[in-house]
């Protein structure tokens, strides 16, 4: 017998419900709180505000308490409650010169004004699962250093200097916003390094790993990589100046690239660029590499045809949101273009075998 | 939940949103590009079609929400609850009370009237997107009218298959310029394009608007030797005996018995109501 289909709403409500109870998991164990993500999954919460396009370290532990650590899911959640904040105006660049660095490294240089940090890596530990976590044992006090008062200079200055590195004359123009403007080819670079810093990690990572194997290779010098805190200022019309409206912690990589120079451009070296809230390493690095391959057409350099130096490939897809978005829809209903498939099918079988069996008969 | 706007999206939004609505209604089948928001709902599941709806919607307005010609499929629900919740208007499953429709993959069977509007949820908007993958090509081809591959997609398929074998988002041209996807429609709807009703299309994440007004020529392409076919099921509905619906197809039990029952529902209660009858009324539980 034929029941109609009804009451999805019943079953909505009911999968939410359920879907809450597994959440929580088992009520023997105690609830993690928003700030026991915030201290103690501070990367997860970093990725969540960089691909969510918000800083904001306690909402970013709230979705991804709520997206049961889902990352996408927790990015989704920050995307979609950001695009409901007013806009009051846009900050000062922030300035990453004046950065209190906590770490600091350059791959081109033994030394440099400002030293090498290393601060809190993975960098050099072994990678064995150190089972006295299991036990919740405390962690001894590291020890201290004094801070570094004056600004760590910028590698690339030093190059700069000697006139060996492409310029990046600073312009005032104010460049145009991704979330504000639908994303059109072909695209100036600040619209496809907001793409890239908000894009998946993931997917921005494999990019570049493809440049470093030999799809429009551009080998790339981690000519710098600082983590640390920038103050954000804003002009505030009515006091004539700038203030400090608070800070937020970025990692910003620049790498110096090979260049034998071009019909257009001198032998020197190039960069690229990436710059991403929070601690977030692998994915500045990975930026910069991308952002230096989708630069071919302004250095004057060929087309490989690689994908990472297309940007309408690259840019359309880097975003995790929108790709899981889509990628999930086709579980939804399609019962009615299945439906117009199956007698078209039907149709063109019995077609092909009408053709077919009288040919047989003949023969 | 007053701590949102109606209808969810602040007034600046919305009246951005109007603009590309109102550029689409001047150019019939354009495809205007607007800064789609993200919405509380994934890209994919109708974040286009709900962010036109918004613009669209007024507190007198009544409105339906269908997918696959259903009230009732989860996603029309969860669509029709979400507007309740936000802007608090009316809702209906009846197509005739209402006065704003948000579908995805139907028409509805009945004829739609001057006053009501139909919102197109479209996941790719670009009819072209499968033949030339890069919009920096669609836009060029657009632009010049150029659509000779199309043509050529419809000639292979009657070469290798006897036929055209594009059963759903059918094209279309408007207007006698720009050939247009009518979004997943199966090809049954096409001859309903021509509409009375103002006809708009949401692609969120595509970041793509585009519009066909009242009384619009629109012509699902053809060649003169293999005209246009809107087909369905060769059968009557089931329930109500309809023969002019698209039908689906059910599976009734493990032996693979098929029942067909319309899918708008809509059309096929009120069917019942006055009295019409099918092939396996007797035998269905409400």
């Amino acid at each position: 017998m034929y029941v109609a289909v009804k009451g999805g709403e019943k079953a909505i409500e009911n999968a939410h419900s359920w879907l809450a109870e597994e959440r929580r998991g088992s009520t023997d164990v105690a609830e993690l709180s928003i700030a026991q993500i915030r201290e103690q999954l501070s990367l997860a919460v970093n990725r969540v505000m960089a691909e969510g396009s918000l800083f904001d370290p306690d909402l970013a532990a709230l979705a991804i308490k709520q997206a049961r650590g889902d990352l996408i899911e927790a990015i989704f959640l920050i995307r979609a409650y950001r695009t409901t904040l007013p806009r009051f105006g846009c900050s000062n660049p922030v300035a990453t010169a004046e950065m209190a660095c906590d770490r600091r490294i350059s791959a081109t240089f033994k030394d440099a004004p400002g030293g090498q940090v290393l601060g809190p890596t993975f960098d050099y530990t072994h990678r064995l699962l150190d089972f006295k976590l299991a036990a919740e044992g405390e962690v001894p006090d590291a020890p201290k250093g004094a801070p570094r008062d004056e600004p760590t200079p910028h590698i690339t200055e030093f190059l700069q200097g000697e006139g060996i590195i492409q310029d990046e004359p600073e312009g005032d123009e104010t460049p145009d916003d991704l979330t504000r403007q639908p994303m059109e080819f072909p695209s100036k670079r600040p619209l496809r390094l907001q793409s890239l810093t908000r894009g998946d990690e993931g997917f921005v990572l494999g990019m570049a790993y493809s440049t470093q194997r030999g799809y429009a290779r551009n080998h790339a010098f981690v000519g710098e990589l600082r983590i640390g805190k920038v103050a954000v200022e804003m002009d505030i019309p009515e006091l004539d100046f700038a203030i400090d409206i608070g800070e937020v912690e970025l990692t910003e990589c620049e790498t110096v690239n090979q260049f034998k120079g071009s019909k257009t451009e001198p032998p020197q070296f190039t960069r690229g660029y990436g710059l991403v809230f929070g601690q977030s390493e692998r994915k500045s690095i990975a930026m910069a590499l991308v952002d230096r391959a989708l630069r071919w057409k302004e250095l004057g350099e060929d087309n490989l045809g690689a994908p990472a130096q297309d940007e309408e490939f690259v840019l359309s897809h880097a975003d995790n949101i929108q790709a899981t978005g889509f990628l999930e829809h086709i579980k939804l209903p399609h019962y009615v273009d299945f439906q117009s498939e199956l007698e078209l099918v039907r149709k063109l079988r019995r077609e092909a075998e009408e053709r077919i069996t009288p040919k047989e008969a003949a023969e | 939940m007053s701590e949102y706007n109606f209808a969810y999206l602040d007034e600046q939004t919305k009246r951005m949103i109007r603009r590309a609505i109102l550029k689409g209604l001047a150019v019939p089948g354009y495809q205007v590009p607007f800064a789609s928001r993200e919405m509380p709902m994934p890209y994919g599941w109708g974040t286009g079609g709900v962010q036109v709806s918004a613009a669209t919607l007024t507190p007198d307005d009544t409105f339906k929400v269908i997918d696959q010609g259903a009230d009732d499929t989860t996603n029309a629900v969860s669509i029709r609850k979400f507007f309740e919740n936000t802007a608090g208007v009316e809702t209906t499953e009846e197509t005739e009370k209402a006065s704003l429709i948000q579908t995805r993959h139907r028409i509805p069977e009945a004829k739609l009237r001057e006053d009501q509007i139909i919102v197109y949820q479209v996941p790719i908007p670009e009819p072209l997107r499968f033949l030339e993958p890069r919009e920096t090509e669609t836009r060029k081809m657009h632009s010049l009218e150029e659509y000779g591959l199309m043509h050529v997609k419809l000639y292979e398929d009657i070469s290798q298959h006897g036929a055209i074998s594009t059963s759903y988002a059918y094209p279309v041209k408007v207007s006698g310029r720009y050939v247009m996807d009518p979004s997943p429609i199966p090809k049954f709807d096409n001859p309903k394009l021509e509409m009375d009703a103002i006809q708009l299309f949401g692609a969120g994440r595509e970041q793509r608007i585009y519009a066909v007004p009242p009384h619009t020529k629109v012509v699902s392409l053809d060649f003169e030797d293999y005209p246009f076919e809107a087909t369905k099921a060769d059968h009557p509905c089931d329930l109500c005996g309809a023969e002019d619906s698209y039908l689906d197809e059910v599976i009734t039990d493990d032996a693979g018995s098929r029942m067909f029952v319309c899918s708008d529902t809509d059309y096929c209660r009120c069917r019942r109501e006055a009295g019409h009858t099918g092939r396996m009324t007797k035998d269905v539980a409400a």
